[in-house]
């Protein structure tokens, strides 16, 4: 699979430019081409799903992070312990990336999934009238997954408008 | 021409936008409604549905947007949409339901995130005009 | 092998993001990033070589298609992450508002 290495190392670039630039807008529009670059890599690894709604969030949390941070690119000062706080962040990465290496090889090998908990959902889901087995997962066998989901949405809309609502803003100023 | 339609981008994005925020709309209702046989579902339908609202935001201003479709309808079919979404959820623990789970569930997954996100990007908007006005 | 190996470090530039910056803007785009390398690491999980994409066809069998199960789950989180997406910039568009600043020492220091 060499095509899920070369988009890996690009979306590791991008992440490089997001995070080390110091533009706003800039690190806004890099961590974008990340995201479309993971819609890209679900489509190669046979996931359409996942490749159209990645694609579509994208756009959407793109379009809601460039209107809060125009006009704002503020330079940001870095004063105070700056060689203890890198080094301290990078042995703590270090460490992470070791024990993360070593659980890795008690995962199955890159290409064989196991699949013994979907196996019953593939056999079942053509009795439900679903053809697309994603569909029918999260309809039919998890469906209190998506009202978790759904309620979590809801929660978030909720909030963001009792944050961002009037009322408390005029009667401050 | 009247001050509302002076807001909002150029007559290029604004002729474009009227030609095409309605076939937007109808692809975001087809992939939330065949979404149990071709790639998609009731949540990437209901993005594109706030996409296309969003678009309509963008080229005309938030004026023309929130005349076609008042805060007071968003509210009230999100808060309807997640009643029913819940009623047929909950109607599985006794086994049948009213309504029609494959048709019901897309169209109710699709109100929520739809207007839901768009109510999102207006009161972000909204508030980041406020911050304007302050300086 | 070498797959996850990349994901992971990805993982770890967003954490470092985190971790290390002090702009808000800053931390919610690590934040992102993060959760892009969750949800790539679990569908490389459920990846199959010799799979096809989920939808049922005629001659289907069960070890013909790759794994449906993380798909779903991915589906989830990716909501999720958006509604957090959202809820945070929202949050820190109102500090700025207040603080006139992104910067979080500062505004610790406003606070006193």
């Amino acid at each position: 699979m060499i095509e899920i290495n070369l988009l890996l190392i690009f979306m590791i670039a991008g992440a490089l430019i997001a995070v080390r630039v110091k533009d706003l807008l800039s690190s806004v529009i890099a961590v974008g081409a990340v995201g479309i670059a993971l819609s890209l890599g679900f489509l190669i690894l046979k996931a359409p799903d996942l490749a159209m709604m990645q694609l579509v969030v994208e756009i959407l949390s793109l379009i809601i992070l460039i209107r809060a941070t125009i006009r704002k690119d503020i330079p940001f000062s870095m004063s105070g312990g700056w060689t203890f706080n890198t080094s301290a962040t990078i042995v703590f990465l270090a460490l992470f990336l070791a024990v993360a290496f070593f659980a890795l090889k008690g995962m199955p090998v890159f290409g064989n999934a196991l699949m013994r908990v979907s196996g019953a959902y593939i056999t079942q889901s053509p009795a439900l009238g679903a053809k697309n087995i994603v569909a029918a997962i999260m309809l039919n066998f998890r469906a209190l997954d998506t009202l978790g989901e759904a309620t979590v949405l809801f929660t978030a809309i909720v909030g963001v408008l009792a944050v961002a609502r009037k009322i408390g803003h005029k009667k401050e100023s | 021409m009247s001050p509302i339609q002076e807001k909002g981008m150029s007559l290029i994005v604004k002729t474009v936008t009227k030609l095409t925020v309605g076939f937007i709309l109808l692809y975001g209702v087809y992939v939330a409604l065949t979404g149990h046989l071709s790639p998609g579902g009731g949540f990437a339908g209901g993005v594109i549905v706030a996409l296309a609202f969003i678009h309509v935001m963008l080229a005309f201003g938030k004026e023309v947007a929130l005349r076609r479709l008042r805060s007071q309808t968003l509210r009230v079919s999100i808060g309807v949409s997640a009643l029913i979404f819940l009623y047929i959820v909950m109607a599985g623990f006794s086994g049948r339901s009213i309504f029609n789970c494959e048709i019901t569930i897309p169209i109710c997954e699709m109100a929520i995130v739809g207007f839901g996100l768009f109510a999102i990007f207006t009161a972000l908007v909204l508030l980041s005009k406020t911050d304007k006005d302050a300086e | 092998m070498s797959e996850y190996l990349l994901c992971l470090i990805l993982f770890s530039i967003g954490l470092y993001c985190v971790v290390r910056k002090r702009n808000l803007i800053k931390i919610i785009i690590g934040i992102g990033i993060m959760e892009y390398a969750a949800n790539l690491f679990f569908v490389l999980a459920g990846y199959r070589k010799t799979g096809r994409s989920p939808i049922f066809s005629a001659d289907q069998q069960v070890l013909n298609m790759v794994d449906p199960l993380p798909q779903a789950v991915v589906l989830t989180a990716i909501v999720i992450g958006l509604a957090l997406t959202l809820l945070l910039v929202a949050v820190s568009i109102k500090i700025y508002e207040k603080y006139g600043t992104f910067d979080i020492t500062k505004i610790n220091k406003l606070k006193g």
